[in-house]
């Protein structure tokens, strides 16, 4: 191995900030192994009690839309005003629905 | 030049969202200057973080308590966890860090000359956080808002932690100040010698900037370097009156019409002196982050070695 050429593969953070809540990607590490991003992790994002739970997975294992696919993939629905309860007026009688 | 209709378009959604204020994602498409600009500008940041380790290290087994030392020991991990939030989001432009680290390390990229100047006394960490950190939130508050969504998220979570240096080093200030006359002497030695280093952050004058308006225009940089240097002045005149120390400018003055401070003129031949490597400690910076790299080098094999030991059992277990 070259001095120290480290070639750690990248881990996505995420932090659940408090327990009734959804983990939240915070950021990256590099780690060798899923242990070791783990403690990295909690060094590097949970320093001021930040979370409560902690997820590291693969950067390479993610799968994400290509943004200049954002028309066919999400455009779609912005026709659809419909799905939305505000799109529907009903008389003011009808108080809370 | 690419004038490709696909590029073209792209380009258009670019410059809509630069428009709109809205901000830019790693996998968009983004000019070459766009993504140049912001590599270096992310990497220097970065680079000046974990170089700022290096002043404050210095008093880390001498701070005046444990208390103090505790407090010295998380801040100076916060700067390394500073530059590794900073790494991670130049890493989203599609440059490894172990590449940002050799273009340190070779000297290619630059890390903020502040971090050139020695810590001779306790007060200087108290004047470092103060001044520097100061001069830094002054710097690194209107990056939260940047048109790059890593960076600026990384500044959001930088400014939160920022925001306990400079309290920390404010109260070591006033404690000194309000100490023996030697313990005073100390901090005022500490002002006159972190002053003009801490205005000169902001960089040259604006007139001299030489990315200045492409900045501006893509949502990197939101204030000019006199505006933010003029507000850092207006709010630390008062912060040294109240400690009862003397700003080391003869000609410091507030100018009632404008409502402002006005400073007296900076020596930028020094400061550019500093910036191309001859500040009074560019080498041993330097040559203190290159040592650690290298021997940190048996450290990154064995958790290298102890990975593959536990994969290689792992899979074994597994057959």
């Amino acid at each position: 191995m070259s001095a120290g050429r480290a070639d750690w593969p990248l881990w996505e953070v995420f932090v659940r900030a408090r327990r009734g809540v959804s983990h939240v990607h915070v950021g990256t590490v590099h780690a060798p192994d899923a242990e070791l991003a783990l403690q990295n992790a909690r060094d590097l994002f949970t320093r001021r009690s930040e979370g409560v739970s902690l997820w590291v997975v693969r950067s390479s294992d993610i799968t994400a839309s290509d943004p200049d696919d954002r028309g066919e993939m999400f455009e779609p629905a912005e026709d659809k005003t419909f799905r939305h309860p505000t799109d529907f007026e009903l008389p003011d009688e009808v108080a809370n629905m | 030049m690419d004038t490709a209709p696909e590029t073209d378009a792209r380009r258009e959604h670019f410059d809509a969202l630069i428009d709109a204020d809205d901000r830019i994602e790693p996998r968009d498409w983004m000019p070459d200057e766009y993504r140049k600009t912001l590599v270096r500008q992310i990497a220097q940041h970065a680079h000046s973080e974990i170089i700022g380790m290096q002043p404050e290290g210095n008093w880390l087994t001498r701070a005046p308590s444990l208390r103090r030392k505790a407090i010295l020991t998380a801040k100076v991990q916060d700067e390394a966890g500073h530059g590794l939030y900073l790494y991670g989001a130049a890493e989203t432009l599609g440059i490894p860090r172990e590449e940002l680290l050799e273009r340190l390390h070779n000297g290619r990229q630059k890390y903020s000359s502040i971090f050139n100047y020695p810590t001779l006394t306790w007060a200087d960490v108290g004047a470092i956080g103060w001044l520097v950190d100061g001069a830094a939130i002054m710097n690194q508050v209107p990056l939260c808002r940047c048109s790059y969504g890593p960076y600026a998220r990384a500044m959001i979570r930088i400014c939160k932690e920022e925001s306990f240096h400079q309290r920390q080093g404010f109260q070591i200030m006033l404690t000194l100040a309000e100490g023996t006359d030697e313990q005073r002497a100390m901090a005022q030695d500490a002002l006159d010698r972190w002053w003009w280093p801490s205005i000169m952050m902001f960089g040259p004058p604006d007139a001299e900037s030489v990315h200045g308006d492409q900045n501006m225009r893509w949502g990197i940089k939101r204030f000019g370097n006199d505006e933010l240097r003029q507000k850092f002045i207006d709010a630390t005149v008062p912060q040294a009156d109240l400690l009862g120390l003397t700003i080391p400018d003869p000609d410091l003055h507030y100018d009632d019409a404008a409502g402002h401070y006005v400073h007296g003129e900076i020596d930028w031949d020094h400061f550019w002196e500093v910036v191309k490597g001859d500040g009074p400690c560019n080498r041993e910076r330097m040559s203190t982050r290159v040592g650690a790299h290298e021997t940190g080098t048996w450290v990154r094999e064995a958790a290298t070695a102890y990975a593959d030991k536990h994969a290689a059992r792992a899979a074994e277990a597994a057959a």
